[in-house]
């Protein structure tokens, strides 16, 4: 054996024997397998513990319900439609956008100096875009979507809107509600006048018995249902159809969505970058050889070459967008909705929000509820990873 | 020649793939496509840019708010004095409320922050009340996910068989892509009551049961930025350690952490950062009262923590209270701005180290 001396090593080495540091290099081995596995232990006690509180409450009504007040009523309808459409607006825009910018960055990087440090300055950017929180992107998209910083007028009396249509509501003595159709948005609400003319529930025209005081009421219940005290004030309600649009965008499943695309960008962008660097550069210069300009190159033999690695990083970035709620807590508020969002101008809510505000409240069986939402998400995210890693599995391919 | 056509080399129709035939026509294209790709390139820089006018201008509107202008007419600028006075506008008649001023002083050293609790004049912005319940938070959270994070790295990196690996490094990615609000639930029905089953004196709301969420949340993430440093480190290093009878232990903690140690500081201050950022679990789990404190079992806010319960309220009236979100998120993205770009720094220096 040798003298260990003076050599960095000897420190341990001059005061443990030989048998004592094996000793030690295996009780750390073991530390190091209990410390690993604790990851495994915390993520088994954590879906245990979800299952627990939440498999009672998955049923067909907790699908399709809304949030009612009443817990045994109440399901998530409105926010898994939210989450549906915000993940597929998202998608449309972010997607194309990250690929398109990777592709820059990573397939015409210039020769110019100059040019070439700019190209530096984009990538530094989105890395440090990744490491903004998402909880500022939501006050971003708060100014920026939301309100357009008030450049644009506000949501409810919008610069520009298509497909909408406003009217004035009231509601009669016989709980029926009369709709009075209302051309320029920016005029006062309506207030109820004798002679009046406003449309039932069945889109007819009626004539509103407008009475006096609330002692000329009629008894019956039939001759109530059109029966208004004079002087009532309406309520402002827009019926928009599928292809509603307006400037600025207000709380809408359009300014969630744009902001969940800022949020995940970089995300979709680094994955990409990754996805394409993985292209052996062999192909490239073959494609170039052959008299192919970078775009041909990149079209033609780059992206495809790269789209298995692509489509994982998309997906994976998709799931994050589901799961995410701090931007669109920000953005929306937690907001009580009865039906589905059926534009992108309606307002909307998503499954993290709904769960957030269920495990809020003091009572249990909400928190059974958040448990049984947080079940659905964690379904569709695992249906997202699974496609992630089949994608990955399946497409693999030798390139080099 | 009877037979001109060659078996192979027929002539072909013109490549209608691409379009454009001409040489001019593909350069155009060319051009075209290279813009379009730029122009998707700037919106990022767009991006930032646009954060910090948004975040720097409302939170300027809010360090104004003293000042009470009418539909665009003066009307007063509040003292110390005069707060909680009705002042009228010389224009309209309209009254207003004088708020309680705020400097940027007060606001960057107070530690009382109560908007929300008594009157218009004996409001308090200060900062500091929101900072302390993010550090603890974090303190807790990195007290978590750095040891076991990095001892989880070191053991991917170094001893695990390719079997333990493929079973281990799954489960750290499943735990990284759970959302946020599921941390959230799971700190406030799991944690706390353990926490409370082990001892009293813990609040329903806590900073620990927060915190070990948002530790558990770090986790994956120190390890797997701890474990690509570890990777970078030169295969010959490791060698040189065995060659000379040096244990695993020993070439892992004398040999291989000190080579990647840049790498390693450069995790610990993105996951910081993540700490700092994190909204969903400290919204649900920490509670809503700000005050200065480093108590981990009571209930305290972070920074994040307010800006949920601005969002949350009625938001409708546009005044100082909401006001302060902006000012409270410019200093939230300063820190993580911060604490990012000095973790990129440091690893992009590891890198040239091992290249």
């Amino acid at each position: 054996m040798t003298q260990a001396g003076s050599h960095p090593l000897s420190t341990l080495a001059d005061r443990i024997q030989p048998r004592d540091r094996t000793l030690l290099d295996k009780s750390f081995r073991w530390f190091c397998i209990a410390t690993a596995s604790t990851s495994i232990m915390i993520l088994a006690v954590l879906l245990v513990a979800v299952f627990y509180l939440g498999i009672d409450s998955l049923n067909w009504n907790f699908m399709t319900h809304y949030p009612e007040p009443n817990a045994a009523e109440a399901g998530l309808g409105p926010a898994l439609w939210g989450t549906i459409w915000v993940c597929i607006v998202c998608g449309v825009f972010a997607l194309p956008i990250g690929v398109a910018t990777a592709v820059f960055l990573e397939e015409f990087k210039p020769s110019n100096k100059w040019l070439l440090k700019f190209h530096g300055f984009i990538q530094l950017n989105i890395n440090n875009l990744a490491g903004v929180p998402s909880v500022v992107y939501g006050i971003l998209g708060l100014t920026l979507f939301v309100s357009m910083a008030g450049l644009f007028g506000t949501p409810n009396e919008p610069f520009v809107s298509v497909g909408v249509r406003y009217y004035d509501q009231f509601f009669t003595a016989g709980q029926k509600s009369l709709r009075i159709p209302i051309d320029d948005p920016s005029q006062p609400n309506t207030i109820a006048e004798a002679g009046m003319r406003a449309l039932n529930s069945d889109n007819e025209w009626v004539d509103v018995n407008v009475v006096d005081s609330r002692r000329d009421l009629p008894r019956s219940l039939e001759e109530r249902r059109y029966a208004i005290v004079k002087g009532k004030s309406s309520g402002r309600i827009e019926d928009g159809s599928f292809y509603y649009f307006r400037i600025p965008f207000g709380r809408s499943v359009l300014a969630g969505s744009l902001t969940l695309m800022l949020v995940i960008l970089p995300i979709v962008i680094i994955s990409t970058q990754e996805a394409l660097r993985g292209v052996p550069q062999s192909l490239r210069e073959a494609g170039l050889g052959l008299g192919s300009t970078k775009w041909q190159v990149v079209r033609n033999i780059t992206l495809p070459a790269a789209i298995p690695g692509i489509m994982t990083g998309s997906i994976l970035s998709m799931s994050r967008a589901i799961g995410e709620a701090a931007p669109i807590l920000i953005l929306a508020g937690a907001i009580f909705l009865t039906n589905n969002p059926g534009s992108l101008m309606d307002d909307f809510t998503v499954l993290p929000l709904q769960i957030f505000d269920w495990a809020g409240r003091p009572h249990k069986e909400f928190h059974h509820l958040a448990g049984g939402g947080i079940l659905v998400l964690l379904a569709i995210l695992f249906v997202f990873n699974l496609t992630a890693v089949l994608i990955r599995q399946f497409t693999q391919k030798n390139l080099t | 020649m009877a037979n001109t056509e060659h078996p192979i080399l027929k002539p072909t129709e013109p490549n209608r793939r691409f379009g454009f035939r001409s040489l001019r026509g593909i350069y155009t294209r060319e051009w075209g496509v290279k813009s379009l790709l730029a122009a998707c390139a700037l919106l990022s820089v767009l991006t930032t840019r646009a954060i910090v006018v948004v975040l720097f201008t409302e939170a300027t509107r809010f360090f104004n708010s003293d000042r009470v202008v009418c539909d665009g007419v003066y009307v007063a600028t509040s003292t110390p004095e005069t707060a909680g006075d009705v002042v009228h506008c010389p224009e309209c008649g309209a009254s207003h409320v004088l708020p309680a001023p705020v400097t940027f002083y007060d606001f960057i050293t107070g530690t009382e922050w109560n908007p929300l609790i008594g009157k218009e004049t004996d409001k308090k912005f200060g900062v500091w009340a929101l900072i302390s319940g993010t550090l603890i938070v974090s303190l807790i959270a990195m007290l978590v996910a750095i040891p076991l994070g990095l001892i989880t790295a070191i053991y991917l990196s170094e001893y695990a068989h390719p079997r333990v690996r493929s079973l281990l490094k799954p489960t750290l990615e499943v735990l990284a892509g759970i959302p946020t609000v599921v941390y959230g639930f799971f700190a406030l029905m799991v944690i706390t009551p353990g926490l409370q089953f082990f001892h009293d004196g813990f609040n329903t709301f806590n900073a620990t049961a927060a915190g070990l969420a948002v530790g558990i949340l770090c986790l994956p993430i120190v390890s797997s930025l701890v474990e690509d440093a570890l990777q970078a480190v030169p295969r010959s290093l490791r060698e040189g350690g065995y060659g000379m009878g040096a244990t695993k232990f020993e070439v892992s903690t004398k040999i291989v952490v000190p080579a990647a140690l840049s790498g390693i500081m450069s995790a610990f201050l993105l996951a910081i950062s993540r700490t700092v950022g994190e909204t969903m679990i400290v919204a649900l789990a920490a509670g809503s009262r700000p005050h200065l404190t480093m108590d981990p079992r009571d209930d305290t806010q972070t920074m994040t923590g307010w800006m949920v319960q601005m969002a949350l309220g009625d938001n409708s009236n546009f005044d100082m209270t909401y006001l302060s979100m902006y000012a409270v998120a410019t200093v939230l993205f300063v820190i993580t701005m911060s604490l990012t770009i000095s973790g990129n720094m440091v690893r992009n220096r590891f890198r040239e180290e091992y290249q």
